[in-house]
């Protein structure tokens, strides 16, 4: 796992996808900060966070797209799968590569509080929640996105789908709120209720928002984390597949 | 020590690999033969554990690569059709990854240049690997499959696409490490089989078409004794007279190779010589001989008839080939060897010479009367 994660976070420098990813992502926080925080001369910075959300959903796809859809094109997947590691191990070592990089992006967050911290009070304790939000967030996201990497051999296929399915993943209330509203017979109102009341728990939205306003609750930490595992582990099972194939 | 016992792999519902079995012993280089698309690199993928069989077991050194696939994958170096090399690394950099990723315990830095030096890359070493040449590139992946030093290489056309110079080089490397480590080796390009391999394994449309050593191949797929003549003379004379000798079962006339001059296919008995006795034919009819060779089974030939079916042995000859035997003269031909056999059993063995030169006389002068 180590010799794949270093590998990959060299052939993210190596590669133009660090530097774009970087540069769009600081520029996209940049303006932000700008324009929802030091415009109005507060230091609060609830809707700087929740800008940085839609952040993570478009940036996320480029970070992961290439994991796993590169290996099979340039059939470098068959150095992997005949070396002694588990399959488990490269998946792994590859998630925490791309999530290592969202982290660095992530992290100006904290120098955007520091110069905040200049002209008015911080509260690190809400600035910390965002983090940790925003890095349980990412790491659902990224597992998402290499698990899609996976089933396909095209780095832009694996871009658009992983950008769908997290788009998905992320309107989830609004889709829920659509069908609560739903004008239906009466017989099947019970079913629409039903389906609402479970698509609204499984929104990432709706969780992130807690986390924005300070709302530290373990189960939206363990659904981020169980997110991120499921993933995962379906990411280690289309590889197994396939040699089966 | 790799045991394969009946592995099977089915794409879909194509039968790729159908039930191969076979052994390799340590230290032994084992060629693997076959046409493209035979099953070669297939069957090498699951004894690497790239792909699974369908049913079947593979085992290296008694580890079965499915069950324990991390154990029994640290015993295998393995070069793939197209080596997996990351294009943006450089040589050491990717070198030094595959080390990592092996979990190599030989000190590095040492074990490292011993390799590039081995697979003479060490001047390219620094190097990023998209920039390299073809014949650098598989160096490189040649180089992959050697760290950690596994006992076993299974190395897949190795050769493909290089040049004749890389080639030499990239097969004195092969033989050179055929010392210390059981190798298999695939290719479909027969000299190179032929010139590192103890042993072969012809794959033909995912069967195992023959597993044998090379000599033992030889013998039995040529149990037939042929050899080339070029003769001057009339053509059909010539023709009648080969006929006359004992020993022969069949002959024909190749292309006019000079002005007058044939070559002549004679295919004989098996264990017979009749190289005393064309002399003396020759010499009788005042003939010359410009060239006598016996045809010897190429590993080319035993391909050919393995992979084509037995029916087609002079496949390999696709020339215009002028058959002379018209049924009346095989006919009387049957009848002349009937009739030589009979003579020859009730004559010693030195005689038979002196019948056989008897009725070829006899022959020339019937043919001379017209």
């Amino acid at each position: 796992m180590g010799a794949i994660f270093r590998r990959e976070m060299g052939a993210f420098f190596t590669s133009p996808i660090a530097y774009v990813y970087l540069t769009v992502y600081y520029v996209f926080a940049g303006v932000c900060f700008y324009l929802f925080t030091l415009s109005y001369g507060m230091a609060d910075m609830a809707s700087f966070f929740s800008m940085l959300f839609w952040a993570t959903f478009l940036l996320i796809p480029v970070l992961t797209m290439r994991s796993f859809s590169e290996e099979k094109m340039q059939k470098t997947d068959q150095g992997l799968l005949t070396a002694p590691v588990s399959l488990a191990g490269i998946v792994l070592g590859k998630y925490f590569a791309a999530l290592m990089m969202y982290t660095i992006g992530l992290a100006i967050i904290f120098v955007y509080a520091l110069i905040l911290s200049f002209f008015g009070a911080v509260a690190w304790g809400i600035v910390a929640a965002n983090f940790i939000a925003l890095l349980l967030l990412g790491a659902a996201f990224i597992a998402v996105g290499v698990f899609v990497s996976s089933l396909t051999e095209n780095q832009f296929t694996a871009y658009i789908i992983s950008l769908l399915l997290l788009f998905v993943m992320c309107v989830m209330q609004e889709l829920a709120g659509l069908i609560g509203d739903a004008n239906v017979p009466e017989l099947f109102q019970p079913v629409m209720t039903g389906l609402s009341t479970a698509m609204n728990a499984i929104s990432f939205y709706n969780k992130f928002y807690d986390f924005t306003c300070g709302l530290f609750d373990l189960s939206s930490v363990l659904f981020y984390v169980s997110t991120a595992a499921v993933f995962n582990f379906l990411t280690v099972r289309v590889m197994e597949s396939r040699r089966w194939r | 020590m790799i045991e394969v016992k009946n592995l099977t792999k089915y794409y879909g519902d194509h039968l790729a690999v159908d039930n191969i079995s076979f052994t390799v012993e340590d230290g032994e280089i084992l060629g693997f033969l076959g046409p493209n698309g035979a099953g070669k690199s297939t069957t090498m993928n699951m004894l690497t554990g790239y792909i699974s069989s369908s049913s079947g077991q593979a085992l290296i050194n008694g580890v079965d690569i499915l069950e324990d696939p991390i154990k029994a994958k640290a015993n295998i170096g393995y070069l793939p059709e197209l080596p997996p090399l990351y294009q943006n690394m450089t040589v050491m950099g990717y070198l030094n990854f595959v080390y990592d990723l092996k979990k190599c315990k030989l000190p590095r830095k040492s074990h490292l240049k011993e390799i590039c030096s081995l697979c003479k890359i060490t001047d390219v070493s620094h190097r990023i690997i998209r920039h390299l040449s073809k014949g650098y590139r598989q160096r490189v992946g040649m180089a992959q499959a050697l760290v950690g030093n596994p006992p076993i290489l299974i190395l897949d056309e190795p050769t493909v696409g290089l040049d004749p110079k890389q080639i030499v080089e990239i097969r004195n490397l092969v033989k050179k490490l055929g010392k210390r480590h059981t190798l298999i080796l695939s290719s479909h390009i027969l000299s190179e089989i032929q010139a590192v391999c103890d042993r072969v394994i012809i794959i033909n449309k995912g069967k195992m078409a023959a597993n044998d050593t090379l000599e033992n191949l030889t013998k039995s797929v040529s149990n037939i004794n042929r050899m080339v003549v070029r003769l001057d003379g009339k053509r059909e004379e010539v023709l009648q007279a080969i006929r006359r000798i004992p020993g022969v079962t069949s002959v024909r006339a190749d292309m006019e190779r000079e002005n007058g001059i044939f070559d002549y296919e004679i295919v004989m008995e098996q264990d017979s010589d009749i190289r005393i006795m064309l002399n003396e034919m020759c010499h009788e009819h005042g003939w010359s001989i410009y060239k006598m060779a016996s045809d010897e089974m190429t590993l080319e030939d035993i391909f050919m008839r393995i992979t084509m079916g037995e029916a087609v042995p002079d496949t390999k000859k696709p020339k215009p080939i002028i058959n002379f035997v018209t049924p009346e003269e095989k006919k009387a031909m049957e009848e002349a060897k009937a009739e030589a056999e009979a003579e020859a059993a009730a004559q010693a063995a030195s005689e038979t010479a002196e019948t056989a030169e008897e009725e070829a006389a006899e022959i020339t002068e019937e043919g001379g009367a017209e």
